[in-house]
Formats: structure tokens, sequence, C-alpha cells
């Protein structure tokens, strides 16, 4: 600790935090979990989501940026940012197609664990627009089946700054933003399944799939079979 | 009205895979108590192809992907207070839904219907014809969940879902007391 460090409450429990720490780090090291999808560890923060919103000082800002402060209070685990957070992620299952029963990700999903942790269950208010996305098998190890994108920039992020490839990239604009990769397909890019942008993990959904690899760990020994998505973060301030 | 009657429930499968309908099963011995406190209406369990009563809970397996599982759909709608949807299908579409995206397809319910009775590699349809017979119900443009047809008041997710989230689920709806389920207890696969 170098002496500068200070204090901050989220939802009434002191967090230590040192400058420059953002609000999302000072939490992860305390053991309080704000949930997260286009952040990653090892990558830098893009706070594209804001499913990490959280109010600090009575503003809504996204946790995985802002730097924490001294004497700053911040609500997280409330019924008004968790229903955001739920809007939000439902509207990413809307916007592209979610077959969950049909994915290779499904119980290894950040986006459907996200769901599960926000409850997720009432009839939907929003409609389904159903878009007709590529699939693009070309790769001999990787296949991405852009139908489950979310867009988080993880794998751009990846590719850039671990892998110095720059493989991945947006395209378009508003809705209409999507990535892609940089050239005709991916087999024509250098990713290889090595990348860091391929790896497990760095794709939060099914959209990056590392091929012969899929359904492989048996329903109920799944990543998020064995607890809520967080519960990692969250049992370091239970031990 | 008789006061002490039992709650009536009806249930239908419409563009599902009688995935749903087989998990009801899944609540095993519990079933024989559900079946006593419930009298079952309009239902494959009863074979009743048509309301007899109007019925307290509607239970439906399956999306709409032709015109009769819409004019099914809205007749439950008609006849029950309650409606649930049943797993992944009723829910959003689930597995025929996968007929809506087929990759950059501009008429993607043709080149489905084509693959599956004309030019797929395993197809040994001796017509050679998509089935045209004016007694099949004529399929819609695509596969909707129930929620864009009809207003739908509670749904149980999964495909299919557990013995035990169904029969939660309904014991709670069936006492008055269903307060959403709780994190652990549900999936979408
Ligand atoms: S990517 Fe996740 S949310 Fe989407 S279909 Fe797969 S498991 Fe479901
Ligand atoms: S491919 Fe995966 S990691 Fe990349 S933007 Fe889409 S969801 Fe995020
Ligand atoms: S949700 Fe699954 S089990 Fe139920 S009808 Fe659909 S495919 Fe079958
Ligand atoms: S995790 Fe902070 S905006 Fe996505």
């Amino acid at each position: 600790m170098s002496g500068t460090g200070f204090s901050f409450t989220i939802d009434g429990v002191a967090v230590a935090a040192e400058p420059g720490q953002t609000i999302m780090e000072a939490a992860d090291a305390a053991g309080l979990y704000i949930p997260r999808l286009c952040d990653h560890e090892g990558l830098r923060h893009q706070g594209g989501c804001r499913v990490c919103t959280v109010k600090a000082g009575g503003r809504s800002v996204s946790a995985c940026t802002q730097p924490a402060a001294p004497d700053l209070v911040v609500e997280n685990e409330t019924p008004h940012l968790n229903k955001l957070r739920r809007d939000l992620v439902e509207m990413l299952f809307h916007e592209g197609n979610h077959l969950c029963p049909i994915c290779e990700a499904s119980g290894n999903c950040e986006l459907q664990a996200m769901a599960y942790r926000l409850d997720m269950t009432a009839p939907t208010r929003f409609p389904y627009l159903q878009p007709s996305r590529t699939l693009d098998a070309s790769h001999p190890d990787i296949a991405l089946d852009t139908n489950r994108c979310i867009s988080c920039g993880r794998c751009i992020r990846a590719s850039q700054d671990v892998d110095r490839k720059g493989v991945f990239g947006y395209v378009g604009r508003g809705i209409h933003r999507r990535v892609a990769v940089n050239a005709d397909d991916l087999a024509s890019t250098d990713a290889s399944i090595e990348d860091a942008a391929i790896a497990a993990g760095t794709c939060p959904v099914g959209c990056i799939i590392r091929k012969r690899h899929g359904f492989a760990t048996p329903i109920g020994e799944r990543i998020f079979d064995k607890g809520p998505i967080g519960h990692d973060i969250e049992d370091k301030r239970r031990e | 009205m008789n006061e002490t009657r039992k709650p009536r429930v009806a249930t239908v499968s419409l563009a599902g895979c009688f995935g749903c309908h087989m998990a009801i099963l899944d609540i095993d011995e519990r079933l024989v108590g559900l079946m006593q406190a419930v009298e079952f209406d309009r239902s494959p369990l009863t074979d009743l192809k048509t309301f007899t009563r109007r019925c307290d809970i509607g239970i439906i397996e399956g999306g709409c992907c032709n015109e009769e599982n819409v004019h099914v759909l809205q007749d439950f709608r008609r006849n029950c207070d309650v409606l649930i949807a049943l797993g992944q299908c009723a829910i959003m579409g689930g597995l025929p839904a996968m007929r809506n995206a087929i990759m950059q397809s501009d008429a993607p319910l043709r080149e489905c219907l084509e693959e599956a009775y004309i030019t797929g590699a395993y197809i040994r349809n001796t017509t050679h014809q998509i089935p045209n017979d004016p007694a099949l119900p004529l399929l819609l443009d695509r596969v909707y969940p129930c929620s864009e047809v009809v207003e739908i008041d509670y749904q149980i997710p999964g495909c299919a879902p557990g013995g035990d989230i169904i029969f939660e689920t309904l014991s709670s709806i069936l006492a008055g007391r269903f307060h959403g389920f709780s994190r652990d207890s549900f999936k979408f696969d």
C-alpha cells in the first residue's frame, strides 16, 4: 500500500482503494461483485455494455471505467439498478439470435449467466429482432457464429493489445455496428487457436467457437452450473 | 358456484416437440397429488380437443409456426384465466425458430421447405413436392413466440424445464403465492 490509499462505500460497505483504481477494480478486490459483460480481466476497459452501471454520488456511471474517489457513496445491488441491467441484458438477447438449447456456450456463457443472476424470467415486453447474421466456419480450428455476438469488443481488444494482430474490429454505426474480421473470412486472417482473442473465456458468449470443443463438458459440470456469475468474487468476502 | 371446486387446468403442444409435456411427467410421484388437486380439461393428457368449461390455468408448450397454432393459442387465451408458457419454444420460439433466420436467405421459409422435402441430401420424398394438402394448416412466415400472439402471464424457462421447477411453479401459482424463481432453480437449456 502506498499510503495514499483511501476508502469509499459500496452499498454501505467500506471499500479500500488506490488512486487510479476504478470502482469495479476496488470492488473486486473487496469481494463485492458488480455485474459486467464488456469488461474482462487483462483487457483494457471499454465501458460499452453499461451492465456495470452503478450510482456514484447519485449519478449513473459505468463502474468499469469510473475511478474510485475518497468518500464516494456507491449503490450497486439495488432493485432499480438490477432492473436496468436486466433490461440491457434482455435487449442483448433480443438483438441477436440466442437459442440457448442448441448453443455450444450454454452453461459457460456470461450473457446467459447474467440473465440468470438478474432473474430474466418474466414474459418479455420487447420484440425479437431475429436478424439474419453470418456464420463463418472457414477456419480449420475456429468458427464465428455472429448470431450470438453482443459486440462487447473483448475479442477486438485481445487481438489488438495482447496478440498484436488486429484480427477483429468494429464495422458500421449505431444499431448496425457489428464485429468483423480484417479479411474476407476468418481463414484468410492470421487468426490462430493460440490467440488470446480466441482463448476460451475471451468471448463471453457462443460467437467465437473453438471447433471440436463444443458440448464436451456435461450438463452439471459447466462453469455456471457450479454457481452464479460473480460468485468467485463474492466468495472472497465470505472467506 | 361451487366454492370448493378443483382448479381446472388445460394444456396444449403447439410448435413444440412434446418434450415439455414429457417434462410434466418428470414431476414423478408428486403428479399423483397434483392430479388429485386439479382437474384436467382440454389436454393431450385427457385427449379432449376442445374446452368443456372455462379453465383456471392454461399451459402452453411451443410457439406458433402455423395458423392453427395461432387459433388454438387464442382459444386458450379466451378460455383460461392464467396462461403459462412452458419451455423455450413457447417463450421465444425455440428450436423451430431456427428457420426464421436461415443465413442470408430472402425467403427462409421456402428455403427450409425445399431443403426438407426436395433438395436435402437424405430425402426420400417420392412426390418431389412440398406437401400442400388443403387439410394441412398454413405455415406462418416465421415462428412466433406465444407472447407475440397473446398476453402471457407466466413463463417457465428450460428446454425442457425440469420436473422440480414445473411442480414448484404450478403449486405456487395454484396457491396464489408465486413470486418468481430462485436463482439456481431455472435454466434456458
Ligand atoms: S451465446 Fe449464451 S445467451 Fe446466446 S444462445 Fe449461447 S448460451 Fe444462450
Ligand atoms: S465475438 Fe465475442 S468477444 Fe467479440 S465482440 Fe462478439 S461477443 Fe464480444
Ligand atoms: S422447449 Fe425444448 S422440450 Fe420443450 S417443446 Fe421446445 S424443444 Fe421440446
Ligand atoms: S462492464 Fe462496464 S460498461 Fe461493460
